[in-house]
C-alpha cells in the first residue's frame, strides 16, 4: 500500500507551475535577475546603513543632526520621491495597452520629479557643506552623505536610464524588449523609493530624536 | 481584480505579471501618504514627549511602508515568476536584518565595553 502511494506521488517542483503558458523564457528570466541584482544591491545599502548605524552618533565635537537637518527640506523630498513612484505606475499602465505617447508623457514626469529630486538633494549638500559640515568633519557626516549619496547617484542613474528608455520608445515604440526593459526599469525606481523610506527614517527622523 | 488578466491578449507577448492595476498604485500611494506624514508629524509636532516611544513608532511606520511598496509598486507576490521574486525578497530581508543588527549589536557591545572607566586602575596596570 505504502508503495503504491509512493509510485503515483509526481516529481516535485520546487516553484508554483503557472497554468497560463505566455513565453516567459525571455521576459521572465531577465526580470527574475534584475530582481536578484536589486537584491544584492539592497544588500550594498544595508551595509552603508550598518555603517551609519554604528558610526551615527560619532560627532567628534562636531554638528549634531539636530543642528544641521532641516525636516521640511527632507519632507519636499520625500513627497517628490513618493509621486515619482506612482507616475512611474502610470507609465506602466500606459505602457501594457501600447500607448506609446502617453507612456513618454508619465516617464518624462518621472523623470522631472527625480530630477527635482537630486536636484534638492545636491542643495542641501551645498548648505552642509557651507556651513562647515563636510564628509571629514566626524564619522557621522561620513557615514551620513555615503549613505545619501548612494542613494542619490541610484537616483540620478534612474534618470539617465529613464532618458534613453524615452530616446528608444520614440525610435521602435513599445515592442517586447522595451516592455521588458521598462519593467526592469520599474522595478528599479520603486525599490529607489523603498530605500528612501529607511533613508528618511533611519538617517533623518530618528536623527531628530537624538 | 486586474482587467490585463482577465484579457489574455495582453499577456501575449513575452511579457510578464507585475504591471499592476490603477487601484494597486492609487491604494499603495494614498497608504504612503499616511505612512509618511504621520511618521513626520510625529518628529516635527512632538506630540509624544518621549523620545523613545516616537522612535518606535516611527519605526513601526517604516516597517509597515516598506510592506505597502513592495506589494503595491513591486507587486512581489506568491505568484509572480513562480513565487521566486518572494523567495529573494524574504531571503533579502533576513540579510539584511541580520547585518544592520548584528552590526549595531556588537559595535554597542564593543563601545560600552571599551569604555574609559570600565577597567579598575589594578586591573588595567596589571595587563
Amino acid at each position: 500500500m505504502a508503495t503504491a502511494t509512493k509510485q503515483i506521488v509526481p516529481d516535485p517542483t520546487f516553484h508554483l507551475v503557472e497554468g497560463d503558458d505566455h513565453e516567459h523564457e525571455t521576459g521572465g528570466g531577465t526580470v527574475l535577475g534584475f530582481w536578484i541584482y536589486l537584491m544584492s544591491d539592497a544588500l550594498l545599502f544595508a551595509s552603508i546603513f550598518a555603517t551609519f548605524g554604528v558610526l551615527g552618533t560619532a560627532y567628534a565635537g562636531g554638528p549634531t543632526p539636530r543642528e544641521i537637518f532641516e525636516l521640511p527640506l527632507v519632507a519636499l523630498n520625500t513627497a517628490i520621491l513618493l509621486v515619482s513612484s506612482i507616475t512611474f505606475g502610470f507609465a506602466m499602465l500606459a505602457m501594457e495597452p501600447g500607448k506609446v505617447r502617453q507612456t513618454q508623457f508619465w516617464l518624462g514626469v518621472t523623470a522631472l520629479l527625480g530630477a527635482s529630486f537630486v536636484a534638492v538633494e545636491l542643495y542641501e549638500f551645498a548648505a552642509l557643506i557651507h556651513e562647515g559640515a563636510t564628509p571629514q568633519r566626524s564619522g557621522f557626516l561620513s557615514a551620513f552623505f555615503t549613505l545619501v549619496g548612494t542613494h542619490g547617484l541610484h537616483v540620478t542613474v534612474g534618470i539617465v536610464w529613464i532618458l534613453v528608455m524615452l530616446v528608444q520608445l520614440g525610435q521602435r515604440g513599445l515592442h517586447v524588449e522595451n516592455k521588458r526593459r521598462l519593467l526592469c526599469l520599474g522595478m528599479f525606481w520603486h525599490f529607489l523609493d523603498v530605500i528612501w523610506i529607511g533613508v528618511f527614517t533611519f538617517v533623518y527622523l530618528l536623527g531628530m530624536l537624538r | 481584480m486586474s482587467s490585463s488578466e482577465l484579457d489574455p491578449e495582453l499577456h501575449a507577448h513575452g511579457d510578464t505579471h507585475g504591471h499592476g492595476t490603477y487601484r494597486s498604485y492609487f491604494v499603495g500611494f494614498a497608504l504612503s501618504v499616511l505612512l509618511t506624514a504621520i511618521p513626520f508629524w510625529l518628529v516635527m509636532a512632538n506630540p509624544i514627549a518621549n523620545p523613545g516611544v516616537t522612535a518606535a513608532i516611527v519605526i513601526a511606520f517604516a516597517v509597515v511602508q516598506i510592506l505597502v511598496h513592495t506589494v503595491c509598486f513591486l507587486h512581489v507576490n506568491t505568484q509572480a515568476q513562480g513565487g521566486w521574486t518572494l523567495i529573494a525578497y524574504v531571503f533579502t530581508a533576513v540579510i539584511v536584518l541580520i547585518t544592520i543588527a548584528g552590526s549595531l549589536w556588537i559595535m554597542y557591545h564593543l563601545n560600552s565595553n571599551m569604555m574609559p572607566g570600565m577597567m579598575s586602575a589594578e586591573a588595567s596596570s596589571s595587563l
